[in-house]
């Protein structure tokens, strides 16, 4: 077994939607996405039992280039990650009618194709190539079935596009830079240059600019918002789900090990820099009318705590933010499917139109509770796990960081509880249905996992912390 | 040489089968005919070798896969032609100018004699001058064709007297013998003026900033399946023949003629993508690109040692790729004057298949991986940074991000927009395989870039 059988099946699983028909195309795309976390259980299991589950064939020849994946705990649990939630996420679609929905299925799979070979590759000409074709199936997923004007709507996402085009540009002008050092794009070759602390300050920046635009940090996160609200729930999930977390992920696999010092003699401005996000992100929040909108700001808050963690520099760091991922993952991708549940019953995204929920509905509400309280981490969801972790990583570079960072938190209750107040409570205004079994069958799903995890958060630390600490050691 | 002359077997064929009542079959046979000599010309095995023409001729690895890449546009854009011919009284006319600009073509690249070069880019300019003015009745191509053929002799003039400043500096048009003299130490000075000349007529015909300005016009007055031609076929083999002379005249690449290379190479990258930027009109846009296309061909003479294969890998894709999006522009606009882009509107609802095909082509020209034109870029891109040129680098990238805005407003135009255009699509059968193989070609070059590669 290798782990190239992930991507197969999501490869094929795309195809097969497409050719499935629109009839069809959610049940045959669920279940490749199910048998695609099926081999990814496998792959785990394979590798808990010490087998190797590399995969090196040659590709390029001239150029020394290799279809070369490698997995380690971190891959592996961004890869769980990956395929675990794309179930979730084809399960949220169901309940939205979609035009010629053979291509939104099969570009939705292919996108998870996509960005599963993004946390595989180890080569890093055909990472940069995974994580370039990722933005193709999500620019069509927001253009075609996104909301909103047509107009407005294009603008976004053509944003959205050009930042991240140009940011992932720079990497890969760094990436042939390092090439043109020593001549392979191999991870561990790339690793071992010897680079000078000039080159390794470019090659820094480089980088950050990509994943900066991704992820995003502060000033770059200004495509985040927009495109969030125009595109549909699903195209959403993915984007803040998993691919920002492509953009988190690289930071530690490819940033940080390649330009140590560099790292290391901006690390207080980059943290800086993500604490602002952290603060920008829970006032901006604050005023937002558009439920959309209020979770991506939000979002921005939680993910800036994310990267001030990553570039922290240190195992607590790195714990917490992959913790934070995962946890982030699973609660925002129940966020955004409560929000369309709404939608779907009052169509419309502002606050001040919902309310009396909780009356009507009372299962419904106390399962958003529960994901609303897990996004603020209360204690025993998984979301305070890595919260904490992130909180004494900042502790330990400099206690006036986890002070700020650690009030803002204060201030995201504060909102979060706002909100759930404005949409879920108050009297009954408009009639809401009550949520079908298999409508629930998602939010269940994710009020379950963030519990267990947060109850045995373990076996995963157990799986990243190995590989967390080998690119420590790189980066020290 | 067999190559050359099995290619204008083909064309005499095409007139010939005229008088023999033979019209039907001059597409089918003439294109079974160019895509069997692609065979054989890749394969030189079994090519006949004819002997006796080393001094004009010479087939190297360069040539056979520049001339193997000419023939199979040269099929494909024939194939792509023959709705526009249905009901024409010229058709044997026109095909066999086609088959005898590839000789042209094919001329220009596996020379060893300036005559030979310089005949050469004469068959392929005349036939396009032809061509550009072939829908007689149509004013606009009469504009094309006029402003084309004055523009193209003035360019052929500066050429040909560079090619008599070198015959004085050194008494033969022998590529050897000039070769030689470029790189020694007591060449008479006219040699350089030569070699300027000479320069300013082939930037002339690939169409680099600041001699670019005959392109959008006689893109956009030409019919469109000559469009087809002038930015796919006549590009490429001009683009490679200019290299192949670079390789000869100025080996050493002084440093000043560096210097005018690099402010060249950039204007018209920014020349042509801004200027793309504002266009309505499809065929306009694929001109601008085109000229921005010619800017990043021209990277590859900043390293004229090692960039054989780059320029090859870049010209392939971008040829591919103006077939594919040709086949799906003749499709919606059916050889009239109307390409604004507000006619692609909806194509994606209407016709998902095209649309994709377009889409396709645009984003291999864009840089998008996994298909053709992002490894195109790569490779030059890897050229550029090792041998030192890191500021271009950056350049060439802003040049790509800005060449997104334009390339996206076609693609948003074809699935965002309500269909606008009230006529009827083509029915035919020929743009469909020529789009489809066009796409199927990119996405193949880009899984297995070896090959394309490991040709030279």
């Amino acid at each position: 077994m290798d782990s190239s059988i992930v991507l197969i099946v999501l490869l094929v699983g795309a195809l097969v939607t497409y050719l499935s028909g629109n009839k069809f195309a959610s049940k045959i795309a669920l279940v490749s996405s199910i048998a695609a976390f099926g081999a990814t259980v496998l792959a785990l299991n394979a590798y808990q039992a010490g087998e190797n589950l590399d995969v090196t064939i040659p590709w390029i020849s001239q150029f020394n280039i290799n279809f070369a994946l490698h997995v380690d705990g971190l891959s592996l649990v961004m890869l769980l990650l990956t395929t675990g939630l794309l179930p979730l996420i084809i399960l949220s679609g169901f309940i939205t009618k979609f035009e010629n929905s053979k291509s939104i299925y099969a570009l939705m799979l292919f996108m998870g194709f996509s960005m599963a070979g993004t946390f595989l590759a180890s080569d890093g000409f055909l990472y940069y190539i995974f994580w370039e074709i990722a933005l193709i199936p999500i620019y069509f997923i927001a253009l075609n079935w996104g909301n909103g004007d047509v107009e407005d709507r294009k603008k976004a996402i053509l944003k959205f596009f050009i930042y991240t085009f140009a940011g992932s540009l720079f990497m890969l002008l760094a990436f042939i830079y390092l090439y043109s050092k020593g001549g392979s794009f191999d991870i561990n070759k790339l690793y071992a240059l010897p680079l000078t602390h000039i080159e390794k300050t470019y090659i820094f920046f480089a980088f950050f600019l990509a994943y900066a635009i991704k992820i995003p940090v502060i000033p770059f996160h200004t495509w985040q918002a927009n495109t969030y609200s125009k595109a549909p729930a699903v195209g959403t999930m993915l984007l803040s789900g998993i691919m920002l977390k492509m953009g988190l992920y690289s930071v530690l696999r490819w940033q940080l090990p390649l330009s140590d010092s560099a790292a290391k003699e901006y690390m207080p401005i980059i943290v800086a820099l993500s604490i602002a996000g952290i603060i920008y992100g829970a006032i901006v929040t604050l005023k937002q009318k558009d439920i959309k909108k209020f979770l991506a700001y939000s979002s921005l808050s939680h993910v800036g705590l994310i990267a001030a963690g990553l570039y922290s520099l240190t195992i607590e760091g790195f714990q917490g933010a992959v913790l934070q991922m995962l946890s982030h993952g699973i609660v925002i991708v129940g966020l955004f499917y409560v929000v369309e549940l709404i939608y779907n019953r009052y169509n419309t995204y502002q606050i001040k139109e919902m309310g009396g929920i909780r009356i009507q509905d009372t299962y419904f509400a106390s399962l958003f509770m529960i994901i609303m309280l897990a996004s603020v981490a209360l204690p025993t969801t998984f979301n305070f796990i890595g919260e904490f972790n992130l909180l004494y990583s900042l502790f330990k570079v400099n206690i006036w960081y986890a002070v700020i960072a650690g009030t803002t938190i204060i201030l995201g209750a504060f909102y979060m509880l706002r909100m759930f107040q404005k949409v879920m409570l108050g009297s009954e205004t408009k009639t809401f249905h009550k949520i079908s079994k298999q409508e629930s069958i998602v939010l269940v799903l994710v009020v379950g996992l963030t519990i267990f995890f947060g109850l045995f958060p373990q076996p995963i630390i157990d799986l990243i912390t190995p590989s967390l600490q080998s690119i420590l050691t790189q980066i020290k | 040489m067999t190559t050359l002359i099995a290619i204008i077997g083909i064309g005499i064929f095409c007139l010939v089968a005229e008088i023999m009542n033979l019209k039907k079959i001059i597409i089918p046979v003439s294109i079974v005919l160019l895509l069997t000599l692609f065979g054989l010309n890749i394969n030189q095995e079994f090519l006949p070798e004819i002997k006796g023409y080393t001094s004009m001729i010479e087939v190297n690895k360069f040539s056979i896969a520049f001339s193997s890449l000419f023939i199979l546009l040269t099929a494909f854009l024939i194939l792509m032609s023959a709705p526009s011919y249905k009901n024409s009284s010229k058709l044997s006319d026109f095909i066999s100018i086609k088959v005898f600009m590839l000789s042209g073509a094919v001329a220009m690249v596996s020379f060893s004699n300036l005559a030979m070069f310089f005949l050469g880019i004469e068959v392929l300019s005349i036939g396009l001058y032809v061509l550009a003015g072939s829908d007689r009745l149509n004013i606009k191509s009469n504009e094309a064709g006029m402003k084309y053929f004055l523009m193209g002799s003035f360019a052929s003039g500066i050429l040909l007297f560079g090619i008599t400043m070198l015959y004085g500096a050194t008494g033969t048009f022998d590529v050897g013998t000039l070769y030689e003299a470029s790189i020694s130490a007591s060449t008479e000075f006219w040699f350089y003026i030569g070699v300027i000349l000479i320069t300013i007529g082939m930037l002339f015909k690939v169409a680099a900033t600041p001699m670019h300005f005959w392109a959008p016009d006689v893109y956009e007055g030409s019919p469109t399946q000559v469009t087809a031609i002038m930015s796919t076929l006549a590009k490429v083999a001009a683009m490679a023949s200019f290299f192949k002379l670079i390789t000869i005249l100025n080996s050493q690449m002084l440093f000043s003629y560096t210097q005018v290379i690099i402010v060249v190479v950039i204007a018209t990258m920014l020349f042509g993508n801004i200027m793309a930027l504002r266009q309505k009109k499809v065929k306009r846009v694929i001109a601008y690109s085109g000229i921005s296309h010619t800017g990043f061909m021209l990277l590859t003479l900043l390293n004229i040692n090692a960039a054989e294969n780059n320029l090859l890998f870049y010209a392939a894709s971008y040829a591919i790729a103006g077939l594919a999006a040709f086949s799906v522009i003749l499709f919606v606009i059916k050889n009239e004057d109307n390409d604004q882009i507000e006619n692609f509107n909806g194509l994606g609802k209407k016709h998902p298949l095209m649309a994709f095909i377009m889409t396709i082509s645009l984003l291999s020209m864009a840089g998008i991986p996994i298909l053709a034109g992002f490894f195109a870029k790569f490779f030059l891109l890897n050229q550029i940074i090792s041998s030192g040129f890191i500021g271009l680098a950056i350049v060439a990238i802003i040049n790509s991000m800005i060449a997104v805005f334009y390339y996206f407003k076609i693609v948003v135009a074809m699935y965002t927009k309500e269909p606008t255009y009230g006529k009827e699509y083509a029915t035919h059968s020929e743009y469909y395989i020529v789009g489809i193989v066009a796409t199927v070609l990119l996405v193949l070059i880009g899984l297995f870039p070896d090959t394309l590669l490991n040709l030279i």
